[in-house]
């Protein structure tokens, strides 16, 4: 037998049907739903007179709208997101599904809570309509984002019609140094590859960096995968992932779990298998990066300054102009010089207990600076529980942020955490994209300890200085 | 779904490259829970002002492209969030065809599901197609899905690779869950062998 990729072993453990041109229905194992993608799809099922064909392996839960401010419990002011959020509701009771609604302890950023109440396990298909779905491949599971008519498609069949992709090897060799996270290898290896280079592909991420990786920071380094234009991103599980998973309410138990341990521990990639596409860097190169443009792939090391967008080429050069006018930004400036008003601490990229655990590191004892907004929005309320028993939530507070409640809050700004126009942020969110944070609202995307780094001095600032 | 017929029209030429799903339709408009209604906020930050008048200079909203039917657009076209309501914007305003270099997967295949056929095609005739779309409304395109090709108005011929099954749902208009379904059997099997094999999932 041919050697085999962990993509290609995962991929054909789910074909339920395969055409002679490669067409394969791949079967489903978790579908994940949130409010803003699902509720033409759940119409869809109505007006066919169909039905959910395993509501037991589909999980509800309303992050994109819903308020994160500590009042929320007097339900959500915009007419429309409460809307969507009620639809949900009433889908999730209709069809039957496993749902956490927004007074849950356990409700959050959908791809937070899935790992966390287990059910996100090794070797799964795992889709969702949000491109961040990307983030379940830490755990060697094949994830990615899917169109509402896909939603529907899982919803109705539990399978998904699928060509397969081809295989990209991305290895991080070596150790990080001080100060630099998953959140920078990831941005790193975008700057490298660019938002188009892993389109068509499924990139498995390896090497001695990404092993010593925790489940948190390996989840980062996935979620972000779709930023560099991959189908998904993989990471194969060891024994780091078993202990992650091993207790979760939804993890198997007792013999199961035997029987999984011991599938999983056949999910890696065999010697000599084929790799379309390999990208190599070295963890010790890696310095802390901040995004300076409009795209995720405009990253550059802390240390660098703003690029003239005659150093690019094609159509690159006139995308550079016009997000250098977006950002406010000249080129030759040093990215250490330019000045932020916001801070933005929270999302699927970087909402989980590591990530905050990081930004008190970095601010415990000191203040933000005078007049800067700065907020931190926890994953999950289990991941704010975590927090507060911490102490982590009274590092933050003393520090002068605000402690907000879970949710996806200002990386999309679809609630009514915004940026005003021309506001500058330092966001450890995964989109730079014109408008995304707010109408002509401006982000730079960095770790969550270069954003505390930023809340204390007030501008762009390499966090190795404080640490 | 509407069968994807022989298309002739005009074409905007829009050669920024990464034009994401979040300049495609802002996150303000994805708050509707119906399918329906998208075309008029389709750009709608580069096409409007914040008093919702018009930006002059944006293609679509010069006379000769208000009414295109086919976008030529830059490099990784749709990256970004998965949002469909950027495809149901571009159909609901009227848009059939997309040509770029490059395509974002998720944006890609949802078009295929909405009536809209992405073109794949390599740089110098990407070119060749973004001047012909800068001639205006007198030039128009000619895209034949059945035969694989596109004619410029100066009667050029550009084939195309598609996906055979996505053309073939385009053409006949067809309903992807309706075509799975028919194939239960097969589901019905291996649900039922992974049950054995996978108990825990």
């Amino acid at each position: 037998m041919s050697p085999k990729t962990l993509y290609d072993k995962i991929w054909d453990a789910h074909v339920a049907h395969e055409a002679e041109d490669g067409t394969t229905l791949l079967y489903i194992d978790r579908h994940l739903v949130h409010e803003v993608t699902s509720a033409q799809a759940f119409e869809g099922l109505r007006m066919t007179g169909r039905t959910v064909r395993a509501p037991e392996k589909t999980i509800a839960v309303p992050d994109h709208n819903v308020p994160t401010t500590l009042d929320r419990a007097k339900g959500i002011e915009n007419e429309e997101s409460r809307i969507q959020v009620d639809a949900l509701d009433t889908n999730a009771k209709e069809f039957g599904i496993h749902y956490y609604p927004v007074h849950d302890i356990r409700q959050g950023i959908v791809h937070i809570v899935g790992p966390e109440q287990g059910w996100t396990l090794p070797g799964m298909t795992v889709v969702c309509g949000d491109s961040h779905t990307a983030t379940h491949g830490a755990f060697g599971a094949l994830a990615h984002g899917i169109g509402t008519s896909e939603v529907e498609h899982v919803l109705a069949t539990q399978t998904l019609i699928q060509k397969k992709s081809k295989n990209m090897k991305v290895e991080i060799t070596g150790k990080l140094m001080p100060g630099v996270t998953a959140k920078d290898i990831t941005m790193a290896v975008i700057g490298e590859t660019g938002t188009a280079g892993g389109t068509g592909y499924v990139i498995e991420y390896c090497g001695e960096a990404i092993r010593d990786l925790t489940m948190e920071g390996r989840m980062t380094v996935c979620n972000m995968a779709i930023e560099g234009g991959a189908r998904a991103g993989l990471i194969a599980p060891d024994q780091t992932t078993y202990d992650y998973v091993n207790g979760r309410p939804h993890a198997p138990k007792g013999a199961q779990w035997e029987a999984a341990l011991d599938w999983w521990k056949t999910l890696y990639t065999d010697d000599g298998a084929h790799f379309d596409k390999v990208v190599t860097l070295k963890g010790e190169d890696i310095a802390p990066c901040v995004t300076w443009g409009t795209s995720p792939e405009d990253v550059l090391p802390i240390s660098a300054v703003v690029p003239a967008p005659e150093s690019f080429e094609g159509g690159k050069v006139d995308a550079a102009a016009r997000a250098l006018e977006y950002m406010g930004l000249e080129a030759g400036q040093k990215l250490t010089d330019i000045e932020i008003d916001t801070v933005f601490i929270g999302s699927c990229t970087n909402g989980r207990i590591e990530d905050l655990r990081a930004v008190a590191e970095v601010v415990k004892g000191k203040k933000i600076k005078d007049g800067m907004r700065a907020m931190i929005v926890p994953g999950s309320g289990l991941v704010r529980a975590q927090a507060d028993e911490e102490g982590l939530s009274e590092i933050f507070e003393a520090a002068g942020f605000e402690w907000r409640l879970a949710g996806c809050s200002m990386c999309l700004a679809m609630n009514p955490d915004q940026l005003a126009e021309h506001e500058r942020c330092a966001s450890t969110s995964n989109r730079n994209f014109e408008g995304r944070q707010g109408y002509k609202g401006r982000t730079h995307l960095v770790s969550p300890a270069m954003a505390a780094a930023a809340a204390l001095t007030g501008r762009l600032t390499d966090v190795r200085e404080l640490i | 779904m509407e069968k994807f017929e022989k298309l002739q029209g005009v074409a905007a030429p829009m050669p920024l490259v990464n034009i994401d799903t979040d300049m495609i339709i802002p996150k303000v408009f994805l708050k509707s829970i119906k399918r329906t209604g998208f075309g008029v906020n389709l750009f709608d930050e580069m096409r409007y002002n914040r008093d919702g008048s018009e930006i002059e200079d944006f293609v679509l909203n010069k006379p000769q492209y208000r009414n295109a039917d086919i976008l030529v657009a830059g490099d990784n076209f749709g990256c970004g969030s998965s949002r469909e309501h950027a495809p149901w914007a571009i159909a609901d305003f009227g848009i059939k065809c997309v040509i770029s270099t490059s395509f974002a997967d998720i944006f890609f295949n949802n078009c295929f599901k909405n009536g809209i056929l992405p073109i794949v095609l390599p740089q110098e005739q990407i070119d060749i197609l973004m001047s012909d779309a800068e001639k205006g409304e007198n030039a128009r395109m000619t895209v034949d899905l059945e035969a694989q090709e596109i004619t410029t108005s100066d009667g050029d011929v550009i084939a195309f690779e598609v996906d055979a099954f996505k053309k073939h749902c385009l053409l006949e208009g067809l309903d992807d869950i309706g075509l799975t379904m028919e194939k239960a059997k097969s589901i019905d099997t291996f649900e039922a062998a992974a049950s054995q094999s996978r108990p825990w999932v």
